[in-house]
């Protein structure tokens, strides 16, 4: 059932315990608690919108980062990732492999506010060597979903 | 000349389709939900489209084959023995055609005429019945009963069969009712059909949409499968309605012979689409898996919503489509569907429109978005309730 669960939230989280309920044959107290254990065992560790920022007047700017850094000493990259993620405006950071170490998507109001972020605050950092800003100039799909496409239903009457 | 008069009667007696008014209707209305199009909400997998669109690109835009193309015709042999267990030599068993809709219109042909009755299961897929009298036969509806949960009894065939009797047209999973037709069901069946001479239409286009077990074909039955024409297609299973393609498997005698019709009306199907459904065959499975999953959950919901509408509901677990109970409201269907519409602006389609066994039914498809689901379902609820309240 934990699963089946997972695969509902996945795409809509906004559906009630009922409605699940009834999807995957249980009642809604089985639901409530499933969900409930999932997030107590950091399975499910929050619940997002998909936005476009662009179409309010708090525009964001997003920067994709890429970060090379030495590891340190017994810690690995774990604990400079984590001086990364502790900031707001950092939204991701993962460990990568190839090229560079870490990946880090900052977000701000401004380019500027990202530039200086990433001057004054990411490159400082004693063991990061080197970042590259590059700057989202327009998204298509985050998260699964594609921006701009209104579904219309244009499914035409036809006898069946 | 009074152009009418040069009708043919076959065609001039065979009725509109009673559904029309409906759709006129909810066209001009603001915020109408529509459960009536019995078709996939979902586009066609993305794989599948490119497949199409690199055809044309690299200007494949001849015909095939008549019979359709020959790895097309061999992906789909691959697909019925691996998916149903069926074995058809892709050199001479199989056919591609525009849709199940014309391999249906082409077995048809191939085999009655006038003076031949064919047995229609009802309610069933409006193009059985309106293909038959085309083709100058006579349709002999069979009286689906919701106490046999829409399934096909034996005793039901035996009581239609005459001495003209000449095919029996079965669509399971079934359109409008959900019902499917499992082992044991169609083993009653072959019973009494196994030593007739009566050809087999087995429409089973949606196989895929099966909810619980597998899909049983009737021609998994070895009796049967000499007098059987299977017919399959893409449009259900992966969201490919506006392709246009689907395809016929039986005898080398039976499909010879189809092939001559197809041939002659049609030459070949398109070939866009046989590019786009050799994909489909080769790397659809893991896209129609998701589509199933998602088609699952919504009709659980729909079910349950129908119930706590307090409409008698029967599980249905196949196609995509419910058909509640709807004589508690002590509504005919057609007033049902024509109250729901005007007063909550929710498309129905009344079940007597799929023959008159359909009577005191309503056919409601969650081929839709779950947010349509649920508002469509309120707006039931709050119908049933005011109706009932008198
Ligand atoms: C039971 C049944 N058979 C056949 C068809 C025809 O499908 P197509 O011609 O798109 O393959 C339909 C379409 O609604 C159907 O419901």
């Amino acid at each position: 059932m934990k699963n089946q669960i997972l695969e509902i939230l996945r795409n809509n989280s906004r559906i009630s315990d009922e409605e699940i309920a009834v999807m995957v044959g249980a009642t809604p107290e089985a639901v409530k608690a499933a969900i409930k254990e999932l997030e107590e065992n950091g399975i499910i560790i929050g619940y997002n919108t998909v936005i476009d920022w662009e179409k309010t007047e708090n525009e964001i700017v997003t920067a994709y980062i890429e970060v090379k850094v030495t590891p340190q000493r017994g810690q690995g990259f774990d604990k400079v990732a984590e001086r990364i993620y502790q900031f707001p405006q950092v939204s991701a950071c993962s460990l990568m492999s190839g090229g560079f170490d870490l990946f880090v998507v900052v977000e701000g109001k401004t380019m500027k506010e990202v530039a200086l972020f990433v001057a004054e605050k990411l490159a400082p950092i004693e063991s990061v060597l080197s970042c590259a800003t590059h700057f989202v100039l327009k998204k298509y799909k985050d998260n699964g979903v594609v921006f701009n496409r209104i579904q219309k239903d244009e499914r035409e009457a036809v006898i069946l | 000349m009074n152009i009418r008069q040069m009708i043919k009667p076959h065609i001039l007696n065979t009725p509109p389709s009673g559904i029309r008014k409906y759709f006129d209707m909810i066209n001009e209305m603001k915020d109408a939900i529509s459960l009536g199009i019995g078709e996939p909400d979902f586009e066609t997998p993305w794989s599948i489209r490119e497949e199409g669109i690199y055809s044309l690109e690299k200007g494949k835009t001849f015909y095939s084959s008549n019979a359709g193309f020959i790895e097309l015709r061999r992906e789909i042999a691959r697909y019925m023995k691996s998916r149903f267990s069926l074995d058809y030599s892709p050199t001479g068993e199989i056919i591609v055609t525009v849709g199940g809709s014309e391999a249906i219109d082409i077995a048809i042909r191939t085999f009655v005429g006038p003076g031949d009755e064919v047995l229609v299961p009802e309610p069933s897929f409006v193009a059985y019945k309106g293909c038959v009298m085309f083709s100058g036969a006579t349709p002999v509806p069979i009286e689906l009963k919701a106490e046999d949960r829409f399934k096909l009894q034996p005793q039901q065939i035996l009581d239609a069969i005459t001495p003209r009797t000449k095919m029996i047209i079965m669509g399971y999973p079934n359109n409008p009712t959900g019902a499917t037709m499992d082992y044991e069901d169609y083993k009653a069946i072959v019973e009494v059909l196994k030593d007739k001479d009566i050809i087999v239409i087995s429409d089973e286009l949606y196989a895929e949409l099966t909810y619980r077990g597998n899909h049983v074909s009737i021609a998994q039955f070895p009796e049967m499968k000499d007098k059987t024409i299977v017919i399959n297609g893409f449009s259900k299973a992966f969201a490919m309605t506006g392709w246009r393609i689907g395809f016929a498997c039986g005898p080398s005698e039976a499909i010879t012979q189809m092939l001559k019709i197809h041939q002659y009306a049609i030459m070949c199907s398109p070939t866009t689409a046989q590019f786009a459904a050799i994909e489909a065959l080769r790397n659809g499975e893991p896209e129609v898996k998701k589509m199933v999953a998602e088609y699952n959950r919504r009709r659980l919901l729909m079910v349950d919503g129908f119930r706590k509408a307090g409409l008698d509901c029967f599980e249905p677990v196949g196609a995509f489509y419910v058909f509640p109970d709807i004589r508690s409201t002590g509504l005919t269907s057609d007033e049902f569907c024509e109250g729901l519409l005007k007063e909550e602006r929710v498309l129905m389609v009344p079940g007597n429109a799929f023959g008159a066994s359909g009577e005191g039914f309503a056919r409601a498809t969650y081929a839709t978005s779950i947010d349509n689901i649920r508002e469509a379902l309120t707006r039931i609820k709050r119908f049933v309730d005011k109706v009932k309240a008198g």
